[in-house]
């Protein structure tokens, strides 16, 4: 599942000197993508806090065109909308209910407008890992992720992982250039424009959460989301970082997250936890909750929960 | 302004005495052309196609590339172990010695450098990195702090023997205060660019193999055996090559150093090992993987007993000092063995497993494609390439073949 892509090439080895020879008086033709015309104003481009309101909205539109060109289309937007006063996300999960048939993979792969490769060799990017665990065991190392049976299977529970938008996030403070950050409302974003691909955020990650675009994302004009958010499923660029944004372009709009909304067994349960009556808040004061690797000292805004 | 044009007469007779040599030098300099050359053409692909070139994915999301870094960085470290005998307790022996230390030194940087930066996926964005123009997240990310005592060690070792070798070209005695305080603080500079590298891995929670108090020590001990070691060898060419004035002092007493660093290593290597297998706690998954496998996946097995072995084999040929007084090869095998073995402990033995297996508890094994493979050569040449002229250059004025008044 979600490798990424493997140009695996055999053939570096076997090519001749000459050609390489060649392939080098190429450089200066690739260098930037030919593909991808060299664009200043993305090159020089401020970090997504740093910009002024002008700034900001001429970025937006300058995005809006590209995305419109690309994908042959002219209804693309992108907003930046702010997080809601006085809202503080969390997510809670029912391991008891969760039957492992990995809806909410589908419906968030759908919504985030993430890299589709080729389906057989899994090449694709997501999210969500749902966890086939044994009964008894909180042990993730014998969890089976490749399962392909009927669902749910005698003597297992499941457990789907994504970003726990922890409050002391080891992937914020891993970043050498601040590319990823937590909003007011918790969430844990990236700026696309910003990151450099160094990847020490994703060796930080206790949750395995943060995905990488290998190569360029491959995305088919019919299957766009077009409502996007510039901290969320706008489509990305080769070599930078994403990750679950708990949809951000949804929830900032007063809507629930894809991956709950799909779910069939209503085991995923989304709010807002400063909301003394909502279902986070019940949920915490009810059940008998707990947080995934609580070692890692993440303080996580995410809660599994036993019924 | 006179000094101004002496001094570019200085750099362009340096540089020409770089490229001036007997045909052994000019086939090597050209061997390494090659390699850089090979290397640059994969860089190409990789720049166009992204780093799915790679063996890299999203489960071992480092490989080969940050591996050299880290075994680069210890390379770079080791020149001060001639700068602390040389300047601290003025041996002149080992003084003369110094200067090529901090040569190899530039060259392992530029090298760590440049590895890093083919590691990035966006290397256009280089620039976000730089303080005050990017955004920089000092003194919070780890890696922010191995940006700058990399490059700050960078500027200490150019400083260092440019202006040394500048003074000596002119014939004059070098003014002590231009030079002697930057001596010592690349002292603890040098400890410094090992530690932070270590800190990269130590400090994260969510990796068990790595998030030992073990590590920095340990990092510290295999640099200061792998990189003088590494320093002997060019010593044992330079010795045999060239004129320069170099007694047999200085070479015995970095076999000493390696000897010693090399022990204290297998005794923390033993340490740790003890710690991981006895408990038998469930942190100890990575270092089954790596040392005996882990559910029919054990592509690492066979690197690590490599390097054990000639880890082991080569320090007791060390300690038993049978072969220190014998030919030029034989003496240097053992030397060749731990920069092999400890180059395989840092890449295969510690960045790999520390991703296997992943977080979520999942198995996928990692190899370096070809491309990615010709990218390190390629880098290898590079810095190979720069530490061969700057030699050349430190030899050409030692010896006076480059000096004012041609």
């Amino acid at each position: 599942m979600s490798k990424s892509t493997r140009f695996r090439d055999e053939d570096l080895g076997r090519r001749g000197f000459l050609k390489l020879l060649g392939a080098v008086s190429a450089t200066a033709a690739v260098l930037p993508d030919p593909a991808e015309a060299f664009d200043l104003e993305e090159f020089m481009q401020k970090h997504f806090v740093e910009l002024s309101p002008e700034q900001l909205a001429k970025t937006l539109a300058r995005l809006e065109k590209q995305y419109n060109e690309k994908y042959d289309r002219d209804d693309f937007s992108v907003n930046a909308a702010p997080p809601l006063e006085g809202v503080r996300f969390a997510y809670a999960l029912n391991l008891s209910k969760c039957i492992g048939c990995r809806k909410c993979v589908e419906a968030c792969v759908e919504e985030n407008n993430q890299h589709r490769g080729d389906p057989d060799k899994g090449d694709r990017i997501e999210y969500i890992r749902v966890l086939e665990m044994e009964k008894g065991s909180l042990d993730v190392e014998k969890s089976v992720h490749d399962y392909t049976h009927e669902v749910p299977a005698e003597g297992k529970y499941y457990m789907p992982v994504q970003c726990h938008h922890c409050n002391d996030a080891p992937c914020v403070k891993a970043c050498p250039v601040e590319a990823t950050w937590q909003e007011q409302d918790g969430i844990v974003v990236v700026d696309y424009n910003w990151c450099i691909g160094c990847r020490y955020c994703a060796a930080a990650c206790p949750y395995w959460a943060r995905k990488f675009n290998w190569s360029e994302p491959r995305l088919e004009d019919e299957d766009i989301i077009p409502d996007t958010h510039y901290l969320g499923n706008r489509p990305r660029y080769k070599g930078v970082m994403e990750k679950c944004t708990f949809c951000i372009n949804r929830v900032r709009q007063g809507l629930n997250p894809a991956c709950h909304d799909i779910c069939p067994t209503g085991s995923r349960k989304f709010g807002n936890l400063l909301d003394p009556a909502g279902p986070i808040r019940q949920i915490i004061a009810e059940k008998r909750v707990f947080i995934l690797k609580e070692e890692a000292g993440t303080d996580p805004s995410f809660y599994y929960f036993f019924d | 302004m006179t000094g101004l044009m002496n001094y570019a007469t200085f750099v362009l007779r340096s540089v020409r005495g770089m490229f001036h040599g007997g045909p052994r030098y000019l086939a090597w300099l050209g061997f390494l052309a090659v390699l850089i050359v090979y290397g640059i053409a994969a860089y190409t692909r990789q720049a166009e196609h992204g780093l799915a070139v790679t063996g890299m994915t999203d489960q071992v999301s480092w490989g080969l590339y940050i591996a050299n870094f880290t075994f680069l960085v210890g390379v770079a470290a080791a020149a001060v172990m001639m700068v602390i005998p040389g300047y601290l307790y003025h041996n002149q022996e080992v003084k003369g010695g110094v200067l090529l230390g901090e040569m190899v030194a530039i060259g392992a940087i530029v090298m760590c450098l440049l590895f890093v930066v083919a590691d990035l996926g966006r290397p256009d964005r280089f620039w976000h990195m730089i303080p005050y123009i990017g955004k920089f997240n000092f003194p919070v990310s780890m890696l922010s702090w191995d940006v700058v005592v990399l490059n700050g060690y960078l500027l200490l070792n150019l400083h260092v023997p440019g202006y040394l070798l500048y003074k000596k070209y002119k014939g004059e005695k070098p003014a002590k205060w231009l030079y002697l305080p930057f001596v010592y603080v690349s002292i603890l500079w040098a400890v410094s660019i090992h530690t932070v590298t270590a800190f990269l891995y130590t400090g994260l929670a969510g990796r068990p193999f790595w998030n030992a108090a073990i590590l920095a020590p340990r990092f510290i001990a295999s640099a200061f055996c792998a990189g003088p070691a590494f320093i002997i060898l060019i010593l044992e060419i330079i010795k045999g090559w060239t004129k320069f004035p170099m007694g047999d002092r200085i070479i015995s007493f970095l076999r000493m150093v390696v000897l010693i660093s090399g022990l204290i290593n297998i005794f923390l290597l033993i340490s740790e090992v003890f710690t991981e297998f006895y408990a038998d706690s469930a942190h100890v998954a990575s270092a089954r993987y790596l040392f005996f496998g882990l559910h029919g996946h054990n592509a690492l097995v066979p690197w690590i007993w490599t390097a054990i072995v000639l880890n082991v084999t080569a320090l007791i040929s060390l300690v038993s000092r049978k072969f220190e007084k014998r030919g030029v090869i034989l003496r240097n095998v053992p030397l060749l063995m731990l920069i092999v073995a400890i180059w395989i402990e840092k890449g295969m033995g510690l960045v790999f497993p520390g991703f296997i297996p992943s977080p979520l508890g999942e198995i996928l094994e990692y190899s370096p494609s070809a491309n990615e493979v010709a990218v390190t050569v390629g880098i290898w040449g590079v810095g190979l390439f720069i530490m061969t002229v700057l030699l050349k250059h430190a030899v050409d004025i030692e010896t006076g073949e480059v000096h004012p008044d041609e």
